[in-house]
C-alpha cells in the first residue's frame, strides 16, 4: 500500500498525525492566495470513471492554482468500462506524460493498481465503497478552522455508513486526529463488522446531546442501498437531521454533510442553510485541501 | 519391478519401517527385502509412503476452455502433487450433464496413463438449476459423483426430486456446493472484518450454513448420500457435526487453502487469493481445522480452479474466483492441519475420498496384493512454491514457504512424477 508523499495519497490508513496534520497546515497555508507557479510544468491528469461534479471541478482547479497543466478524461460514463481498458487508459496518459494521476473508480484497488502500472503518484479521488481520501481532509480542516483544534472533538457520522466511502477515509483518519467517532444508523446502514473498534449506535436521539459534529451522509441507492429499509418516510422519521433535532445539540456543535445532498431525507433545509451549517465550508476548502495534496505529491516545497 | 526401501510404510494396522515391492501394477511385499536384480531401488530415507492422494474436486476447464487447463496439464499437475486419482468436475462447456457427454468425458479420462480421472456430472441440465440432468444415462456410463458446483441447486423442491430419485441409484452422491445465491449477492470476500474496513461487497457465512442445513434435512428425509463440498464456516461444521452424531451419511470435504489462510490475507487485495466459497474469518479457520482432525470433515479436496494469467492480472472484484490447488495441497495440509500423523494425513487425503467416491483401486493401505497407487511424501522438507505445471499459475502460495513435499508419486506401478528425491 502506497504511503509516502512520493507515492500520492491512496489510502489514509496508517498515515501518522505529522503527515496529516502537516497536509492541513499547507491546506490552510493555500487558504486566499491566489496563484502559484510552484507546479508549473507539471501534468496532472484527472481519470474519472464514476461521475463527479465538484470533486473533478475542485481538482482541476486546484491544479491550475499551482501553475500545473491538467489533463481531463471522462470516459463515456454510459458505457461499461471494464478494468482491462482501465489499464489500457492509464498506461496510454502515463505515454502522453502524465505526472501525477487523481483517480476516481468504482472498483476498491483502482488508484492501487494506477499506481502500480503506471509508476506515478496518485491521488484517490474516491474509489469504490473504500476511501475518499480528500474529502476527509477537507472536513478535518473544515472542523480544525471552527473549533481551533480536532483533539477532543466527538463526531457522529449518520446515514448510509456501509456503502460511504467518506466515512471509511474518516474512519481512518480521525482517530488519529484524536477525533472520537460515533457511527449511527440503522443496522442495515451500519457497517456489518467493526474493525475500527468505534462506538456504534443505532438512536440518533441518544446521540445528539454529547457530539460535537453531526456528519450526514446521503442514502447511496446507486448501491442498492434502499432495498436494505422500507420504503417509506421512516429513515427521515428517525435519522433526518430537522429543526427539533438541531436543537438537542450542544451550543458550539456543527452540522456537515460532503454533499450531494438529499434535502428532505436526510437533512431538512433548516439545518442544511442554518447557521449550524459547515457545509459550504467544507465546498470552498475544497480546493486548498487538494492544491496541498497535489503538490505534496509532486515533491513541490510549498 | 520397483523396490522401496526405509520407508515409513502406511500399513492396515499402523506405521512400519519397511520396504515395499512393486510388481506390475501391483505391490507385492511388504517388509522384507527381497534380491532386487533390476529393480528400480529407490531410497525413501525415513519418509512418509502411503497410498496416493485422492481429489474429490477438480476442474480440468477441458472441453471448453483449455486456455486455463487441459486434460494433459492437470493430470501433469495432480501426478506433481501426488494424486492417483481426481475427481472432474462436470462444469465444463459444455456441462458434462448426460449420457453422450459423459462418454466422450470418460473416453478422454481413459486415454491418460497418469492419474485415475474420475467423471463427474451434473445435477440439473445444462447446469442450469431447473431440471433433473439424465441421470440414468450418466449412471450407466459409470459417473457416481453429481454437483451442480459453482451453485447449489437452487429451489429446495428441485433437490428433493433429485434426492428422491438418486438414492435409487446404489453409489450415487449428491455433492452440493452450498452457497444460497440470494445471500450472497455480487460479493467478492468473505463478510468480515477486512471486507468491511475495504468496502467491498461481502459474502456472507450464512450464505452456506442455510444449504447446508436445508441439503441435510432434505437427505435426511430421503435416505440420500449428500457430500458437502468445500465446507468453509464454523456453522457448517456444526451441522454436519450434528448431522452424522443423528447418523446420517453425511461427507464432507475442505480445501487446503481455507485450512491455511483466513480472510487477514485479503488486505493487499491479491486476485490469487479470490476464489468461492471465500477465506473465511480465523475463527471458521480454527473450526476447519479442528473438523479435519478429528474427522467430522472426511476428506480433503482442492477445488482446483484454473484462471490464466492474463485473467487474474485485473482489479480484485473483476477477476474471476478460484485458485489452483493440485501442486500444493499435500504440502498446504502438513503445514497447517495434519503434518503430525501420518495416518491421519492418508485418511483425509487419499482413504477417506476413494471411499466416497467408490474408487477400489485408490486409498488402500499398502499390504501384499494391494495396486500400486502411491505417494513417497516428506513432511519435513521446506521449500517455496514458485511456478507450476498447471495451465494456470493462481495459487494462493506462490511465494509462501510450505513444509512438507511429494518426491514421487507412483501410479498403477509406473513413476508418474518424480521430484526431488534425493
Amino acid at each position: 500500500m502506497s504511503t509516502g508523499p512520493q507515492h500520492g495519497l491512496v489510502s489514509l490508513r496508517g498515515l501518522g498525525r505529522d503527515r496529516l496534520e502537516g497536509l492541513l497546515d499547507r491546506a490552510q497555508s493555500y487558504v486566499g492566495s491566489l496563484v502559484s507557479s510552484e507546479l508549473a510544468g507539471a501534468t496532472v491528469t484527472t481519470a474519472f470513471f464514476e461521475a463527479s461534479t465538484r470533486t473533478r471541478l475542485s481538482f482541476d482547479r486546484a491544479a491550475h492554482r499551482l501553475g500545473a497543466h491538467v489533463m481531463d478524461l471522462s470516459p463515456d460514463l454510459s458505457s461499461t468500462t471494464k478494468g482491462e481498458s482501465f489499464k489500457d487508459t492509464i498506461l496510454t496518459l502515463t505515454a502522453m506524460g502524465t505526472d501525477l494521476f487523481v483517480v476516481r473508480h468504482w472498483l476498491a484497488d483502482a488508484a492501487d493498481l494506477a499506481a502500480e502500472w503506471s509508476g506515478r503518484p496518485v491521488i484517490n479521488a474516491g474509489v469504490g465503497r473504500r476511501e475518499h481520501p480528500t474529502q476527509t481532509l477537507i472536513d478535518a480542516m473544515t472542523l480544525r478552522q471552527e473549533f481551533g483544534h480536532l483533539d477532543g472533538l466527538r463526531m457522529a457520522i449518520v446515514g448510509d455508513i456501509r456503502n460511504s466511502r467518506v466515512a471509511r477515509g474518516h474512519l481512518e483518519a480521525f482517530p488519529t486526529l484524536g477525533v472520537k467517532l460515533t457511527l449511527v444508523g440503522p443496522t442495515p446502514f451500519l457497517p456489518n463488522h467493526n474493525p475500527w473498534g468505534v462506538r456504534v449506535s443505532t438512536e440518533l436521539d441518544d446521540e445528539l446531546g454529547d457530539v460535537d459534529v453531526v456528519y450526514l451522509l446521503r442514502i447511496q441507492n446507486e448501491r442498492g442501498a434502499s432495498q436494505a429499509i422500507p420504503a417509506d418516510q421512516s429513515y427521515a422519521r428517525r435519522y433526518g437531521m430537522n429543526a427539533e433535532r438541531l436543537s438537542m445539540l450542544k451550543p458550539a456543535a456543527v452540522v456537515m454533510h460532503p454533499g450531494p445532498m438529499n434535502r428532505g431525507v436526510e437533512i431538512d433545509d433548516a439545518v442544511a442553510d442554518g447557521e449550524r451549517s459547515l457545509i459550504l465550508d467544507q465546498v470552498a476548502n475544497g480546493v486548498p485541501l487538494r492544491m496541498a495534496v497535489i503538490a505534496e505529491a509532486l515533491g513541490g516545497t510549498g | 519391478m520397483i523396490v522401496i526401501r526405509n520407508a515409513s510404510v502406511l500399513r492396515a494396522d499402523g506405521i512400519d519401517q519397511s520396504t515395499v515391492v512393486i510388481e506390475g501394477d501391483t505391490i507385492t511385499s511388504v517388509g522384507t527385502e527381497p534380491v532386487s536384480n533390476g529393480a528400480r531401488l529407490i531410497d525413501a530415507k525415513g519418509v512418509w509412503l502411503g497410498p496416493g492422494l485422492v481429489d474429490l474436486h477438480v476442474h480440468l476447464r477441458d472441453p471448453g476452455q483449455t486456455w486455463k487447463e487441459d486434460v494433459g496439464s492437470g493430470s501433469r499437475a495432480a501426478a506433481a502433487g501426488g494424486f492417483t486419482a481426481i475427481v472432474a468436475m462436470p462444469n465444463t462447456v459444455p456441462p458434462v450433464d448426460g449420457g453422450s457427454s459423459a462418454v466422450a468425458a470418460i473416453e478422454r479420462a481413459r486415454a491418460v496413463d497418469t492419474v485415475d480421472i474420475v467423471v463427474a456430472g451434473t445435477l440439473t441440465e445444462g447446469r442450469a438449476g431447473k431440471e433433473m440432468a439424465g441421470f440414468d444415462a450418466m449412471y450407466e456410463a459409470g459417473v457416481r459423483i453429481f454437483s451442480d458446483d459453482g451453485d447449489a441447486v437452487p429451489e429446495a423442491g428441485l433437490l428433493r426430486r433429485i434426492m428422491a430419485y438418486l438414492r435409487d441409484l446404489p453409489g450415487a452422491v449428491v455433492a452440493e456446493h452450498a452457497e444460497d445465491r440470494s445471500i450472497a449477492g455480487e460479493g467478492h470476500m468473505h463478510e468480515g472484518m477486512v471486507s468491511a474496513r475495504l468496502g467491498i461487497a461481502g459474502l456472507p457465512g450464512v450464505a452456506e450454513d442455510v444449504i447446508v442445513a436445508r441439503d441435510i434435512a432434505i437427505a435426511a428425509e430421503m435416505g440420500a448420500a449428500l457430500h458437502i463440498q468445500h465446507v468453509s464456516t464454523a456453522r457448517s461444521v456444526e451441522l454436519i457435526r450434528d448431522a452424522r452424531a443423528a447418523g446420517m451419511s453425511v461427507t464432507s470435504e475442505v480445501t487446503p487453502h481455507h485450512l491455511a489462510l483466513d480472510d487477514s490475507a485479503l488486505e493487499g487485495l491479491d486476485p490469487n487469493l479470490k476464489m468461492y466459497p471465500p477465506l473465511r474469518g480465523a475463527e471458521d479457520r480454527s473450526a476447519l481445522r479442528s473438523a479435519i482432525r478429528d474427522g467430522v470433515i472426511d476428506a480433503i479436496a482442492t477445488d482446483h480452479a484454473p484462471h490464466a494469467p492474463s485473467e487474474k492480472a485485473v482489479p480484485f472484484e473483476e477477476a474471476p474466483r478460484g485458485a489452483i490447488g493440485l501442486e500444493t495441497a499435500a504440502a498446504a495440509v502438513a503445514s497447517h492441519a495434519l503434518g503430525e500423523d501420518q495416518r491421519i494425513f492418508f485418511e483425509r487425503m487419499s482413504i477417506s475420498p476413494a471411499r466416497i467416491a467408490g474408487l477400489e483401486r485408490q486409498g488402500r493401505e499398502l499390504e501384499p496384493g494391494s495396486p500400486a497407487n502411491l505417494v513417497l511424501f516428506d513432511p519435513a522438507r521446506r521449500w517455496v512454491p514458485g511456478s507450476f505445471a498447471s495451465k494456470s499459475q493462481n495459487s494462493p502460495f506462490a511465494g509462501m514457504e510450505l513444509t512438507g513435499r511429494v518426491l514421487a508419486t507412483i501410479y498403477e506401478g509406473r513413476v508418474s512424477y518424480e521430484g526431488e528425491l534425493i
